[in-house]
């Protein structure tokens, strides 16, 4: 009940910020609505574009995936992307948010359009990219529906805990558009990055100090492998360093970039982003394995690891402080939400020339509505739908992301790149992720162990199905789908005409 | 150029092989070296970050009247 308290306060909290707070900074142009005028500074830029990042899979999903699979985790999505996610933002991202600056852009499509002079390419790459998002918000949905049923102890059903923060989402997304979105995900980045640092507190004192619980790990043969990485595949391991690149092509991080109000704001961002990943990502990764010294949480614990752990070894008031930092952390799809209305209204709404035949005030109507509708589907959705579809469905998003970058920097870098590589990298991707989708509908995974061979040509070992997935040349099909995505990328640039002289000069200096 | 070759060298770090198997020691006592390392490796990325930042920042995009690239 206390926890249900402290999660209510920090959900009106939320509103506030998103809603009410910084309310007389707001313009009434769609550039306001959308990107916040391109006004951001400061911590908030860091802090929102991590906050935005970030999702629930940061503080339950590291930990459930920890609990289960032991301190490789942290070196599979936390440290690799602390290399790569910076790199992008501090080589690309500033590039985007140049482009944006100069020639007015809101979204990745419209500088794809430009660069490459097309218009139905441009819609073909927001068809794809608004496929991959929508898992993402309805898991997001589905996040906060489970979260506050197990931060409430039950009191607040699955339905009504799913309801609730959609609607509180829904709220300060429509009303805040992308800067009340920004200071909400300031908000919550502050408070799950303090959760990391005062959960492994007062867990650790409650498990009477984590060297014995190491020792207690290692004396088991069944858990001592879960402290090093003896059970995991190094070629998976490598192949999870693609995963990362999904960062820049992600919509709501690209439209993020454009959002600072100077370019040096990325440099603090590309400094502190390892960081910030380091406080939240190591201490519940930790907390997660540390979990197997623990008799009393059960094995099938998995995503609830955490929240088991603080029910035994804080106290409810405490727990409840807590709750509402994971509660930060499960409502991210803010800006998956605000990104897909953003898509909407230029790359379609206004695109095909409804601005201009109803104006800016109508595309930002259009663009509210279409965030009640996004949210009230997700919703209708998560209730009838079994997670773990989902859940499938955003790991196919994450790598049909990463496959989309080479679509980003050839935009940005080179410049014999054209529309029709663009093309053809897109239903590339569009192509492998429903193909792997296709794979493991019809072959069922076998149990843990060896995978199993589905196509051998010539006894090479190409595609194989494995008890968590799919795997291609013994690695994550994330790897081989970037690398064909950069390949039919540049093969079919070279076999179609460049595009012109002038629109080259306007992205690349002589 | 270095610094390129830095990215390349910590981009190949991070599939540290020669911790793949040992859990032991447990640095501080309590955390094991695979996770460690990789601590520490998050901190040299950031550090990394704030070279690129000085020595490869791209500052002709500072100016927004000059071209993307």
């Amino acid at each position: 009940m206390i926890a249900t308290v402290f999660v209510a306060i920090y959900l009106a909290a939320v509103l506030y910020i998103g809603i009410f707070a910084f309310r007389g900074k707001r313009g009434s142009g769609a550039e306001d609505f959308f990107l916040a005028g391109r006004s951001l500074g400061g911590f908030v830029f860091l802090f929102s574009l991590f906050g935005t990042h970030m999702t629930a899979f940061a503080i339950l999903g590291s930990s459930g995936h920890a609990f289960q699979n032991g301190i490789v985790t942290y070196g599979l999505m936390a440290s690799s992307s602390a290399l790569v996610v910076p790199l992008l933002l501090l080589f690309a991202g500033t590039r985007i948010w140049s482009l944006g600056k100069r020639y007015g852009f809101m979204t990745p499509v419209q500088i794809f359009r430009d660069r490459w002079e097309c218009g139905h390419i441009g819609t073909a790459i927001f068809a794809v990219q608004a496929l991959l998002l929508l898992p993402y918000i309805i898991i997001g949905v589905m996040g906060g529906g489970t979260a506050m049923q197990a931060v409430s102890g039950g009191f607040v059903p699955y339905w009504l805990g799913g309801a609730v923060v959609a609607i509180v989402v829904m709220s300060y997304v429509f009303f805040g558009g992308m800067r009340g979105t920004a200071w909400v995900n300031t908000f919550q980045t502050l408070l799950f990055l303090s959760f990391g640092a005062i959960a492994i507190v007062v867990i650790g004192q409650g498990m009477g100090g984590f060297a014995p619980a190491m020792e207690r790990i290692l004396a088991d043969p069944a858990t001592a492998p879960l402290l090093s990485r003896e059970r995991f595949p190094a070629a998976v391991f490598f192949s999870y360093t693609f995963i990362p690149l999904s960062a820049i092509a992600f919509p709501h991080i690209g439209i993020f970039c454009l959002t600072a109000n100077r370019v040096t704001q990325f440099r603090r961002t590309v400094i502190l982003y390892p960081l910030c990943l380091l406080f939240i990502w190591l201490p519940c990764v930790y907390l997660g394995v540390a979990a197997n010294a623990a008799p009393e949480i059960p094995k099938t614990a998995r995503d609830a690891v955490l929240l088991n752990l603080l029910g035994l070894h804080s106290p409810e008031w405490l727990a409840g402080i807590l709750g509402a930092g994971i509660m930060a952390a499960v409502m991210a799809s803010d800006s998956q939400i605000l990104a897909l209305s953003t898509m909407f209204t230029e790359d379609v709404f206004a695109y095909y020339g409804h601005r201009e035949r109803f104006g800016e005030k109508a595309q930002v109507h259009v663009g509210r509505l279409f965030v009640i509708g996004v949210t009230a589907t997700a919703y209708a959705i998560a209730q009838r739908a079994p997670a773990s579809i989902f859940e499938l469905a955003s790991q196919y998003a994450f790598s049909g992301y990463a496959a989309l970058s080479p679509l980003v920097l050839a935009a940005l870098f080179w410049r014999r790149s054209t529309k029709w590589g663009a093309l053809a990298s897109t239903l590339w991707v569009a192509a492998s992720v429903a193909g792997i989708a296709w794979i493991q509908a019809v072959i069922p995974a076998p149990p843990p162990g060896p995978p199993v061979p589905v196509w051998t040509p010539g006894g090479i070992g190409v595609i194989a199905r494995t008890a968590s997935g799919t795997a291609v040349f013994g690695m994550l099909p994330v790897a081989a789908m970037t690398i064909g995505s950069a390949l039919v990328m540049a093969v079919v640039s070279v076999m179609t005409p460049p595009p012109t002289d002038a629109a080259i000069r306007r992205y690349f200096r002589d | 150029m270095p610094l390129a070759i830095l990215v390349a060298v910590l981009y190949v770090l991070h599939q540290d092989f020669w911790n793949w198997k040992d859990a032991r020691p447990l640095v501080f006592g309590f955390l094991p070296v695979g996770l460690f390392y990789h601590g520490v490796y998050t901190l040299a990325c950031a550090a990394l970050m704030a070279l690129l930042c000085k020595y490869a920042w791209p500052a002709h995009l500072d100016d927004p009247e000059e071209p993307g690239a």
